[in-house]
């Protein structure tokens, strides 16, 4: 089982990869959901970095507000909030099919529907609606 | 080869069971509580989107809204290491690196959740 003992490597016939198929909107979640999740995960730095700014005091919050509220700030949080959505709402489909419901095929384009197009409404309102806290309106 | 297992275990004749599904259990554990908690915090967000210091620290130290953060940083930091887990098993297949990777993990994950609820403390008790 050591190295010198491996037999010849010969090209053998692969089963087809993701490039192969048609792009189908369930695919395209699952891709979407592993990704969120990631984005999620490096952007609690910012969460850390909002509270611990708070704790410190006024002059290390006005840098945070500072950023925040430059358009890049709002762009990335922007983003955050609908990479929030999409993986809460990828969740939750997840959660459906943990109790062994929703596969059959009409179920899951259904469930896949509310997943990809719940979110980026429910972005939008939250911004509107930050925007009027913030006097916007 | 001898085994390893211990007299009681063997008793019970469970074999490995009831440890095995706790990935998968506190994935979905985190994942349900997550999704309120997180609610709380893009609400909280939304109100306070033109607070300036005072307002927002005074509302961060409210013992209430520090219960609820200290929860949502546990869960969530609790669900990112284990799905991140997941994806490092997935895609990094040298020995050494996956295990410096999953390393990482445990250790950024731990420093997000240490991090903010040292914040959060010195927020509510001051």
């Amino acid at each position: 089982m050591s190295e010198h003992s491996k037999p010849e490597l010969k090209a053998r016939p692969l089963s087809p990869h993701i490039q192969i198929y048609r792009w189908t909107l369930t695919m395209m979640l699952s891709i979407l959901h592993r990704a969120t999740g990631v984005a999620l995960y490096a952007g609690t730095a910012l969460l850390a970095w909002w509270l611990l700014a708070a704790a410190s005091g006024p002059d290390a919050y006005a840098t945070v507000q500072a950023v925040s509220s430059a358009w890049y700030g709002r762009l990335v949080l922007f983003g955050y909030t609908w990479a929030l959505f999409h993986h809460m709402f990828g969740g939750i489909r997840h959660l459906i099919w943990d109790t062994g419901r929703g596969f059959d095929l009409k179920h899951v384009e259904i469930l896949a529907r509310i997943t990809a197009f719940t979110p980026p409404v429910l972005t939008l309102g939250v911004w509107f609606a930050a925007y009027l806290y913030l006097g916007a309106f | 080869m001898a085994d390893m297992r211990t007299p009681l275990s063997r008793a019970r004749g469970l074999g490995s069971a009831k440890k095995g599904t706790e990935h998968f259990w506190m994935q979905r554990v985190t994942a349900l509580a997550n999704i309120p908690l997180m609610m709380f915090l893009v609400g909280a967000l939304v109100v306070h989107a033109g607070s300036d210091y005072t307002t927002m620290t005074g509302f961060l130290g409210n013992p209430f809204v520090g219960v609820l953060m200290l929860l949502l940083i546990f869960s969530a930091c609790y669900h990112m290491r284990l799905g991140l887990q997941v994806v490092i098993e997935d895609y990094i297949h040298g020995e050494a690196t996956k295990l410096l990777a999953l390393i990482a993990n445990q250790f950024f994950t731990l420093t997000i959740a240490v991090a903010c609820a040292l914040a959060v403390a010195k927020l509510v008790i001051g």
